[in-house]
C-alpha cells in the first residue's frame, strides 16, 4: 500500500495542465466539493477514490494517483455526474480522456479486463467495421483468464438456448474504404508523447 | 416525415436480436416498415472514445454521412449508439478541429457530411410522427391488467435531453399506457443499470442490476420494459447470477416494442418473446387468462 | 463632413461662430493637468510625455503632471495657476468624469473661473485600464488631451439651472425594507407614498415565526410597524397597487400608479371577518397563498391574521359572482357596514414626488426547478418557505411540525443551496438559507426531537451573532453532513419514507439516509417582474437580474438614474437586519436630496435659433421628454429648458441646423473630432 503522504515532488504540474485544458475541464479549478458526482454515481461503491476527488487529484497534477486509480475503469459513461454537476465540469469526458490516457501510458492494473475490452473492441471494430458480440467475449476471457470461462458457461448456454449465441462474423463490405477512413482521421493532438 | 434509415447497431444482431425483431414488426403494423441503412458499420460505442478519440468520431461520422447520402435521419435503438452518434452530430458542429478532421477522412473515401443527420430513437419518432393515438388506433389485443415498470437507462436522457424530460421521461410510459397495460411508479427509471461492467466486473454489476429489479419487483411490476439491448443483455441475462446472490423474485424483462408488438396482434414468435432467458411467457400468459 | 482648417477657425455650422475666440477676446491661455492617479495611470501611461506634448499645443500657457490631482494640493494648482497665470481655460487628464469632474469644475470655479470653461480627459478608464502597450497606450492620451485642448477654446460660460425638489418620496413594496425606509422618511416629516402589490404589507418576514440569529418572533417585531405604518399621519399606504409609469426627473417625478380593485371598501370595512364566515362557500377552496399553499381559503379572505390593513378582500377568479353573476350574495347580507362592492373598477392615479425608493424584495427559488429533489412529486419534500408556515404559530398546523398525513416526523433532512451556487439555475449564494437552515434545524429539533440532518457544500455564517448561532445548533446534535444531495427517492413500501443519497465529502463515502420530511433550502432570486420594473422607473439590473446599486461599496443604495434609491433584497440578498441598515441608507439618502430644496441641472440644453428655424416641426415628434412646443404665431420651435434632459436628439435632427445644444455646440464636436485625429 502506498503511504498516504505526498510530498510536491509526487506532483506533475505537466500533467495538472493537461487535464485543466480538456474540453470544458478547465472548470475543474471551480469545484466547490459538493460530492454531487460521487453521490450521483452508480458505481461510486467500488471506486477507490469518488469522481470528485480524483477532480482534485487531478487538478493538483497528482498523475500516478489518477491514472493509477481503479475510478476511471469503472465509469459507465451514464452521464449522471456530467448533468449533476453544478460548476458544469464534463467528468464523463474527463473520464474517457483518463482512459485514453491511462491506455497510452500503459499505467493500468495489467488484469484489469476493461482495458483489455476497449483494445480488442477497437481492433475487432477496426478490422471488420462491427462486432460480433460472441467472438468478442470469447476473446476477452482468453486474454483475462481462462478461469473466467467456467463461470460463462452457464451464462452462454442460456444465450444458446434463446438463439442469442451467433458465431457468425459480422462484416460490412467496404472494409478497405474503412481502413482508409481510419488511417485519414489521424492522430489525436490531446494524447500526450 | 423525414424519411428514416433504421440503424439498427451491433447487439441487434446478436444478442439483441428480439428487439430488432419486435421493432421491425411493430412499424410494419403501424404501416412504416423499416428500411436498414445500407452497410452501416459499428459506432463505436465506450469502448472505442476510451482509446482513440479521432477514430471514435470518424467511426460514427460515416453513419451520419452513409444516411446523409441518403437524405435520411437514422433510426437508432440502441441508447449507446444514439448517444454516440447524437454526441458525434454536436460535436463535429462544435469542434473545428475535430470537424475539420473527420471530413478529411471521410472525403477520402467518397463520403461527405455536411450536418442534417439526426439520430431518432424509437421512442421519439413514436410518440413524434407516429403518434400516441394512432397507436392506440391499432391496438388489436389490449394488455388489460400487465403491470410494467418502464426503465429507460441512461445514454437516451443524457447528457443532452433531446426528445424527453431528463428526469421523468415519459415517452415510453405513454406508448405502453396505450396497450391499455398499466404503467407503475418506478423511481429508478433513468438509473445507469452499469451494462458495460456487469460482463467485467460482475461483483459491480450484479448489484446495480438487483437493485433495479428489486424496485420493480416493489412496485408491483409483472415485468420491465427495456429500450436498449445492452440493458437487455444485462437485466434479463445476468438474472440468474443475481438470483445467485440476492434473494430476488424473478421479474421477465421486454423491450418496449415486444410489448407493443403484442398489443397490435403480431404473434409471441415473431416479436422473439421466446428469447429472454428469464421467460415472459408465464407473465404473459396468466394476464390472458386473467382477462378473459 | 469634417474640413481641414487651421487652428482656431473651426467649422460653423449656421453661419454663426459658436464661441470660437474672436478678435477683440482676450487671448486663449490655458492650462493643462495631467494626473498620475497614483499609480493608476502612471505605470501605464507616460504622463511626463503627455504632459510635455500638451505643453506644446497652441493655446496652453502651462502644462503640469501631478500625483493626485484631486487632492486638495492637486485642485490649489489650478486655482493658483488661473490667479497667477491668468488661465481661463482649464484641462484635467485624470478617471472618469462619472467620479471627478464636479470636483475639477469646482476647482476652476475657485480660481474664479467659470466652471463650464473646463474640459475633462479621461486617459485612465479609457487608457490605462484598458491598454497594456504603454508606448500606444501614452500615445492615446496625447490624442486625448489633444482633442480636449481643441475643443476647450471654444467652451462659453454657462449657468446652472436651479429646479425646486418635491419634498414627498415614493416607496415601492411594503416589506421589512419599504416599511423601514417608510417609517424613517416619515418621522423625518416627509410624505411617503408606500406602495404594495400584494393586499397586505409585511413581505416574506411575515411569514417567518422566528428569525435567525436571536430567534426572536418575527410577528412581535414586525407587527407593531406595520400598525405604525398605518397610523403614520406622514404615511399614505396603498396596497394592491402597482406602479404603471414613471415620467420627469430627479426631484420631480411624476409617477402613475394602478389599483387595483379589493370589492371592499377599505374605508368601510374593519375585519370582523362575518363575510367569510357567511360565503357559500362552506370550508375553503383554494390555495392560501401566505400559506404557502399549505391551507385553504375562500375566495373572500383576509390576507393573514396580521394583515394591515386589516381589510378582506375578493379574488374575482375565484368568486362566483364574477363567474356566474348568480351568487346568493352571503357575504353582502353578513356585512352590517355595507363595505362590499362588486362593482369597484381599477383606478389610475398619479402621484408627483421628488424621490423614489425601490424595495421591491426577491422571490423564492421554484423547486421544481430542480427536479431531482422530487418537490411537487413527493408529498414529504417541502420548500423552507411552507416550513417557515409550519412552525408559525399561526400557521396552518398552529405551529405544529406534522407532515401532510399528520404525522410527526421522526428524520427531517435540510437541503442546503436548493438553487444556488448553480451554473445551471442560480450561480450566487444566497446568503441567508445557510442560518435559516440552521434556524430550521433547531425549531424542528425542539418541537419534534426528529433527528435532523443538514446537508451544506459551505456553511456560510459571517454576521453579528451568527458564528454563535452555529455552534449553537451543532452543540443540539444536529447531524452537519458536508455534500450536495444527488438523489431523493420514495420507497415503494415506506409510508412515504424518502431515501437521500449524499456524499459525506469529509468522510470520503457516499449515504444513504432515511428521512420522512425533506426541507429545500431554496434560494433566492430576483422576481420574475424585476426586468419590466427595472425599466419602468429606468434603473439598471446586474447581469443575474438583480437591481443594480450605483457602486458596489461607495453608493451601495443609490442607483445610475438620480433620485431612486434601492432598499432590500431587490439590490440582492441579504437578511433582515442588512435589510433594515441598507433602508435607513436609503431613506438617509432621500432625505439629504429633499433636505437641499433644489437641484443643480447641468445646463446641457438646447436651444432654437430663432431666425433660423422653418417651423418645419420635424423635432417636436422625436423628443422624449416633450420638451419641444411649435409657436404658431412665429412658426417656430420652442424648448423648455427645464423639461429638456440634453439628449441631443432633436439637435440632430434639425434639417437646418438652427438647434444648438450648450456643452456640444457643433464647433465643440468637431474642434474635439479634428483633435482626436491630428496625431503628429
Ligand atoms: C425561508 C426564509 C427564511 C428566512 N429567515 C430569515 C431570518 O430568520 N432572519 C433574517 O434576518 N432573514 C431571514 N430571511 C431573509 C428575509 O426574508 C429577507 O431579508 C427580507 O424578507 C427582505 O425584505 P424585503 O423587504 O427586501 O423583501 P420582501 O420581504 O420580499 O418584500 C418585498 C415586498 O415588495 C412587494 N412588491 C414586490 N414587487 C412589487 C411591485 N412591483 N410593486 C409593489 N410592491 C411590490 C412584495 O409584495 C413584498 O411585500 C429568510 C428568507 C427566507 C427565504
Amino acid at each position: 500500500m502506498r503511504p498516504n503522504i505526498r510530498t510536491e515532488a509526487d506532483r506533475s504540474p505537466e500533467f495538472a495542465r493537461w487535464i485543466t485544458s480538456l474540453p470544458g475541464a478547465e472548470k475543474i479549478r471551480e469545484c466547490m466539493h459538493c460530492g454531487l458526482c460521487s453521490a450521483s454515481c452508480p458505481l461510486f461503491a467500488y471506486m477507490d477514490y469518488s469522481p470528485r476527488q480524483l477532480m482534485h487529484l487531478g487538478r493538483e497534477g497528482f498523475r500516478d494517483d489518477v491514472l493509477g486509480s481503479f475510478t476511471i475503469w469503472l465509469c459507465t459513461s451514464c452521464y449522471q455526474c456530467t448533468v449533476e454537476c453544478p460548476r458544469q465540469i464534463p467528468v464523463t469526458e474527463i473520464m474517457y480522456a483518463l482512459k485514453r490516457r491511462a491506455i497510452e501510458e500503459k499505467v493500468y492494473t495489467p488484469h484489469l479486463p476493461i482495458p483489455v475490452l476497449a483494445r480488442e473492441f477497437r481492433r475487432m471494430v477496426t478490422d471488420r467495421g462491427r462486432i460480433s458480440e460472441s467472438w468478442l467475449v470469447m476473446k476477452l476471457l482468453l486474454k483475462t483468464g481462462v478461469h473466467r470461462m467456467f463461470g460463462m458457461v452457464g451464462l452462454g448456454w442460456d444465450l444458446v438456448r434463446t438463439g442469442r449465441f451467433s458465431l457468425r462474423k459480422e462484416t460490412i463490405r467496404d472494409r478497405g474504404d474503412l481502413a482508409r477512413m481510419l488511417e485519414a482521421v489521424g492522430s489525436d493532438a490531446e494524447a500526450v508523447s | 416525415m423525414k424519411k428514416l434509415a433504421y440503424y439498427p447497431g451491433c447487439s441487434l444482431s446478436g444478442t439483441g436480436r428480439a428487439y430488432d425483431e419486435s421493432l421491425r414488426a411493430v412499424f410494419a403494423a403501424l404501416g412504416e416498415p423499416l428500411e436498414e441503412l445500407d452497410d452501416w458499420n459499428c459506432c463505436g460505442a465506450t469502448s472505442y472514445m476510451s482509446i482513440d478519440k479521432g477514430k471514435a468520431y470518424a467511426l460514427a461520422s460515416r453513419n451520419l454521412a452513409l444516411a446523409e447520402r441518403e437524405d435520411a435521419d437514422l433510426l437508432t435503438p440502441c441508447n449507446a449508439c444514439y448517444l454516440v452518434l447524437e454526441k458525434t452530430r454536436r460535436h463535429l458542429a462544435e469542434s473545428a478541429e475535430m470537424g475539420g478532421r473527420v471530413r478529411h477522412a471521410l472525403d477520402a473515401v467518397g463520403l461527405g457530411y455536411a450536418g442534417v443527420v439526426r439520430a431518432r430513437h424509437p421512442l421519439e419518432v413514436l410518440t413524434q410522427d407516429i403518434g400516441v393515438e394512432r397507436l392506440k388506433e391499432a391496438v388489436k389485443e389490449p394488455l388489460k391488467g400487465l403491470k410494467i415498470a418502464p426503465y429507460y437507462g441512461c445514454q437516451i436522457v443524457r447528457p443532452y435531453a433531446t426528445f424527453d424530460d431528463q428526469y421523468h421521461p415519459q415517452t415510453m410510459d405513454q406508448l405502453l399506457k396505450a396497450t391499455g397495460a398499466k404503467v407503475v411508479e418506478y423511481p429508478f427509471k433513468t438509473r445507469c443499470c452499469g451494462a458495460s461492467q456487469t460482463g467485467t466486473l460482475p461483483e459491480v454489476g450484479l448489484h446495480l442490476v438487483y437493485r433495479l429489479l428489486n424496485e420493480a419487483k416493489a412496485r408491483g411490476a409483472d415485468v420491465l420494459a427495456v429500450i436498449c439491448s445492452l440493458c437487455h443483455f444485462n437485466l434479463d441475462v445476468y438474472q440468474s447470477k443475481v438470483r445467485r446472490e440476492y434473494d430476488l423474485e424473478p421479474i421477465p424483462i421486454l423491450y418496449f416494442s415486444q410489448i407493443l408488438g403484442l398489443a397490435l396482434g403480431v404473434p409471441a414468435k415473431k416479436l422473439g418473446i421466446d428469447r429472454c432467458v428469464v421467460s415472459a411467457t408465464p407473465v404473459l400468459e396468466r394476464r390472458a387468462a386473467h382477462a378473459a | 463632413m469634417l474640413r481641414e482648417n487651421g487652428f482656431g477657425s473651426g467649422p460653423t455650422s449656421g453661419g454663426k461662430t459658436n464661441g470660437a475666440p474672436v478678435n477683440g477676446d482676450p487671448p486663449i491661455r490655458i492650462g493643462v493637468y495631467v494626473c498620475h492617479c497614483g499609480t493608476n495611470i502612471a505605470r501605464t501611461v507616460d504622463v511626463e510625455r503627455v504632459t510635455e506634448k500638451a505643453g506644446e499645443l497652441p493655446g496652453v500657457t502651462i502644462a503640469r503632471d501631478y500625483k493626485y490631482m484631486c487632492s486638495d494640493p492637486g485642485q490649489e494648482l489650478i486655482k493658483e495657476d488661473i490667479e497667477e497665470l491668468g488661465l481661463n481655460r482649464i484641462v484635467v487628464a485624470s478617471c472618469s468624469p462619472n467620479l471627478h469632474e464636479g470636483t475639477f469644475r469646482g476647482a476652476t470655479a475657485a480660481g474664479g473661473l467659470n466652471p463650464f470653461f473646463f474640459q475633462m480627459v479621461n486617459i485612465r478608464e479609457h487608457a490605462s485600464w484598458v491598454h497594456e502597450d504603454r508606448e500606444s497606450a501614452t500615445d492615446k492620451a496625447i490624442d486625448l488631451v489633444r482633442a480636449a485642448v481643441r475643443r476647450v477654446h471654444h467652451h462659453k460660460a454657462l449657468e446652472t439651472r436651479r429646479v425646486p425638489i418635491k419634498p414627498e418620496v415614493l416607496v415601492v413594496g411594503g416589506g421589512i425594507a419599504g416599511i423601514s425606509a417608510a417609517l424613517t422618511l416619515a418621522d423625518g416629516g416627509k410624505h411617503v407614498y408606500l406602495i404594495e402589490r400584494e393586499a397586505s404589507i409585511g413581505g416574506h418576514m411575515a411569514q417567518f415565526d422566528k428569525t435567525f440569529p436571536t430567534l426572536d418572533c418575527a410577528a412581535c417585531i414586525l407587527t407593531p410597524k406595520m400598525t405604525q405604518v398605518r397610523n403614520h399621519p406622514n404615511i399614505t399606504l396603498m396596497t394592491m397597487t402597482e406602479v404603471v409609469k414613471v415620467d420627469g426627473f430627479v426631484g420631480s417625478y411624476e409617477v402613475t400608479v394602478k389599483h387595483r380593485p379589493r370589492f371592499i371598501d377599505v374605508s368601510l370595512c374593519v375585519g370582523c371577518q362575518q363575510c367569510i364566515d357567511a360565503c357559500v362557500y362552506k370550508r375553503g377552496k383554494f390555495e392560501d397563498e401566505f400559506d404557502a399553499g399549505l391551507s385553504m381559503r375562500k375566495p373572500i379572505y383576509l390576507p393573514n391574521a396580521q394583515a394591515v390593513p386589516q381589510v378582506v378582500l375578493i379574488d374575482p377568479e375565484q368568486c362566483i359572482q364574477f363567474s356566474s353573476g348568480k351568487c346568493k350574495q352571503t357575504c353582502v347580507e353578513a356585512c352590517d357596514r355595507d363595505a362590499i362592492f362588486f362593482d369597484q373598477e381599477e383606478r389610475i392615479e398619479t402621484l408627483d414626488v421628488g424621490a423614489i425608493i425601490m424595495a421591491t424584495g426577491f422571490q423564492t427559488f421554484d423547486a421544481r426547478r430542480s427536479p431531482h429533489y422530487g418537490y411537487g412529486i413527493y408529498p414529504n419534500v417541502y420548500t423552507a418557505l411552507e416550513v417557515e408556515r409550519l412552525v408559525n404559530a399561526s400557521g396552518p398546523t398552529g405551529g405544529e411540525i406534522v407532515l401532510r398525513d399528520g404525522e410527526k416526523p421522526t428524520a427531517v433532512g435540510i437541503v442546503h443551496c436548493v438553487g444556488s451556487r448553480n451554473q445551471k439555475s442560480n450561480p450566487w449564494c444566497s446568503k441567508v438559507c445557510c442560518m435559516y437552515s440552521l434556524k430550521l434545524a433547531h425549531l424542528i429539533k425542539e418541537k419534534t426531537d426528529a433527528e435532523v440532518y443538514n446537508f451544506y457544500i459551505d456553511m456560510r455564517t459571517p454576521g453579528k451573532g451568527f458564528e454563535e448561532f452555529y455552534q449553537r445548533v451543532a452543540s443540539e446534535g444536529t447531524h452537519l453532513i458536508r455534500g450536495k444531495v444527488a438523489s431523493v427517492y420514495q420507497q415503494a413500501d415506506g409510508d412515504g419514507e424518502l431515501l437521500v443519497d449524499v456524499e459525506d465529502t469529509l468522510a470520503g463515502m457516499v449515504r444513504r439516509i432515511p428521512v420522512d420530511m425533506l426541507v429545500l433550502a431554496v434560494g433566492l432570486e430576483p422576481r420574475y417582474d424585476a426586468e419590466e420594473v427595472r425599466r419602468t422607473f429606468n434603473i439598471t439590473c446586474s447581469g443575474d437580474g438583480w437591481f443594480m446599486e450605483r457602486h458596489p461599496k461607495l453608493a451601495p443604495v443609490d442607483t445610475f438614474t438620480d433620485g431612486v434609491y434601492l432598499a432590500g433584497c431587490c439590490q440582492g440578498p441579504k437578511d433582515i437586519p442588512e435589510t433594515v441598515a441598507q433602508a435607513g441608507a436609503a431613506a438617509g439618502q432621500a432625505l439629504a436630496l429633499i433636505g437641499r430644496g433644489y437641484m443643480e441641472l447641468e445646463p446641457n440644453t438646447a436651444q432654437v435659433i430663432a431666425e433660423d428655424c422653418s417651423g418645419c416641426k420635424t423635432c417636436i415628434p422625436l423628443c422624449p421628454y416633450q420638451a419641444i412646443l411649435h409657436d404658431d404665431a412665429e412658426n417656430r420651435a420652442e424648448i423648455n429648458e427645464v423639461l429638456c434632459k440634453g439628449c441631443g436628439v432633436c439637435v440632430a435632427a434639425c434639417p437646418s441646423g438652427s438647434i444648438v445644444q450648450n456643452l456640444f455646440e457643433d464647433t465643440e464636436i468637431y474642434e474635439e473630432i479634428e483633435g482626436v485625429l491630428a496625431y503628429a
